[in-house]
């Protein structure tokens, strides 16, 4: 009868599970039925299951790139594989880049840093992270392809910016929730700690910025998906940036990058008033979205965070520009709600390019009015 | 009775905005034929005493599987004041025809009539964002079913998506009629919950969407 036990039988009361070849299933049945064996179908078709997984693994490219110009910046990939990419690059442009380590996560993940710089001694600088809500997958995507779009623009249209200023990128902010979506749950948004006294984990590592902490526009229940955490700058991934941002002390523009919704935002998000800079922050926000529209027509919205999308606390460019970083700026790129977080891999590159028009205005702009 | 306009890219418009489209992606949407969002022209807001907030859209849709074709409306959307329970009222018009999908529908129709086993289905889209093209119309079809359930769901403070369809499972019928079980995914982007929901579709190419059970599902639905 061929019977392949997956728990097997210990003893009378205790429960079995047994997966039976199709032959075997009826006189299986007419037996347990015949002596009183209650049973019930886990999984109605186990070569479903097997042949589903064998097609996703198989999906996913196996083949390991052996440069950056290999590398398949029309797909979406791992933490290892961003990993491999990060290190290829800084192999490839020793003088260009280099990769920093600024913390570690929750489960011990390090927290990687790409530095781009020509040299001089702490230039004044501009900061972009992307991935600090892990499910936003098209954000780490993009990140990749800035990293490799810097690199491959440094004599030409970078030049200027990069001859005075240096620039960091975070590609993958919120690792262990990057993993999450990878292993467990797609739409994964927080950071993946523990906090004693709830059964719940993470915290939204955009409420957990010391700005506004604990006013409205942020939960305290640790379920929520906009839990603030249990004081400001609980999440070892947020700390890890507070710190860099505090010890370097020369970021003059800090771009945090997010999807869905089609938006440029500034401060603030914690409340109503506005931000002293705010004509000129409005001013480059509409720049920054001609730009990025003239490349393939994409509709963008821009405003403060609070008037544009919601009340939000300890964000993060609500703290970066009460540090005094002017330049604050988050996106939300694409798309606007068709496929949302799980926006299809042929929009990667796209969604890259015309981002990167919108970044190339603040940074210009950044880098004509240093203050 | 006071009336202010307001900036488009207010967080007020695009809610009243995508809930606009979400009713007329109901009234309008069918396995061949689908709308979504894509601007905010204009808007304005009037406060009527004793009854609610009233928004004066001007927005563009596209179809969804042909993002070039696009057409203008406008929508009057009232939220009741207080009454947490009452759908908001929707009135629209459309500027121009829409597009004629009854062959894309027809098609769709035989094909599901003529299956040996009823279609299931999980994750559309999968998590790279990939609908395999015979699972288009009943992405579709969710999508105009989903508009039903955000419309009766919503508020002035809630702006839902569509997420993704966990599972969809075909259930046989002895009439005319195509009846589909859906788990989907709904986004709140206020409170950026990912909520499961159950909806029961009801679909003929000359009856249109109809759902006929929908309810929120417990976290562990999923599982």
């Amino acid at each position: 009868i061929q019977l392949d036990f997956w728990l097997s039988p210990r003893g009378p009361g205790d429960p079995v599970d047994v997966r039976v070849p199709f032959p075997s299933l009826q006189p299986l049945k007419v037996h347990l039925e015949a002596n009183g064996v209650p049973y019930s179908i886990m999984i109605e078709d186990v070569q479903a299951l097997v042949d589903r997984e064998q097609m996703q693994m198989l999906r996913r490219r196996r083949f390991v790139p052996l440069s950056t110009s290999t590398f398949d910046y029309t797909s979406y990939h791992t933490l290892d594989e961003i990993h491999a990419f990060m290190d290829l690059l800084v192999a490839e442009n020793p003088n260009l880049v280099s990769k920093l380590e600024i913390g570690r996560t929750t489960e011990s993940r390090p927290i990687y840093v790409l530095k781009f710089s020509k040299g001089g001694t702490n230039r004044p600088a501009i900061w972009i992270d992307t991935g600090i809500h892990s499910r936003e997958w098209v954000t780490q995507a993009s990140g990749v392809w800035f990293a490799k779009k810097i690199v491959q623009e440094q004599e030409e249209g970078l030049a200027t910016i990069l001859d005075q200023m240096d620039i960091f990128l975070e590609i993958v902010t919120n690792p262990d929730g990057f993993v999450f979506t990878h292993t467990s749950n797609r739409m994964w948004r927080k950071t993946r700690s523990k906090h004693s006294g709830s059964l719940c984990v993470g915290v939204d590592p955009n409420r957990n910025w010391d700005a506004g902490f604990g006013g409205a526009g942020a939960s305290s229940n640790p379920c929520s998906e906009t839990y603030r955490g249990p004081y400001a700058n609980s999440e070892p991934e947020v700390k890890a940036i507070v710190d860099f941002v505090k010890n370097h002390g020369n970021i003059k523009a800090f771009i945090s990058i997010h999807s869905y919704s089609q938006l440029l935002l500034y401060p603030y998000g914690y409340t109503t008033t506005a931000v002293p800079d705010k004509e000129e922050l409005n001013q480059i926000a509409k720049e920054a979205v001609a730009a990025l529209s003239s490349l393939y027509g994409t509709n963008y919205k821009y405003g403060s965070i609070i008037t544009t999308i919601y009340q939000a606390s300890g964000g993060t460019i609500d703290w970066t520009y009460n540090q005094g970083i002017k330049y604050s700026f988050t996106f939300e790129l694409r798309d606007t709600g068709r496929y949302g977080f799980l926006l299809p891999a042929s929009q990667i590159v796209p969604t890259a390019q015309e981002t990167w028009k919108a970044l190339e205005v603040i940074m210009t702009y950044t880098r004509n009015h240093l203050y | 009775r006071a009336m202010a306009e307001l900036p488009p890219s207010h967080s007020s418009a695009s809610r009243a905005a995508a809930l606009a489209a979400a009713y007329i992606s109901h009234r309008h949407g069918s396995p061949g034929h689908g709308l979504a969002l894509r601007d905010v022209r204009r808007a304005r807001r009037e406060d009527i005493d004793g009854i609610g907030h009233k928004y004066h859209l001007e927005f563009v849709l596209e179809d969804i599987f042909e993002r070039d074709s696009t057409v203008n409306c406008t929508a009057e959307v009232l939220y009741h004041l207080g009454n947490k329970n009452s759908a908001p009222d929707v009135q629209f018009t459309i500027e121009g025809e829409l597009k004629n999908t009854d062959e894309a529908d027809n098609v769709f129709y035989n094909r599901i009539k003529s299956l040996k086993k009823e279609l299931e289905a999980e994750n559309i889209p999968d998590s790279y964002g990939n609908v395999p093209p015979e699972m288009q119309p009943i992405r579709a079809l969710a999508w105009a079913a989903s508009g039903y359930v955000i419309w009766q769901n919503s508020a002035e403070d809630t702006k839902y998506q569509l997420a993704q369809i966990k599972r969809v499972k075909q259930v046989k019928r002895t009439d005319e009629y195509l009846e589909f079980d859906y788990v989907i995914l709904l986004h709140e982007n206020v409170s950026q919950e990912i909520i499961p929901w159950q909806m029961t579709v009801l679909w003929h190419p000359q009856h249109g969407v109809a759902v006929t059970q929908n309810g929120r599902l417990p976290e562990h639905a999923l599982d």
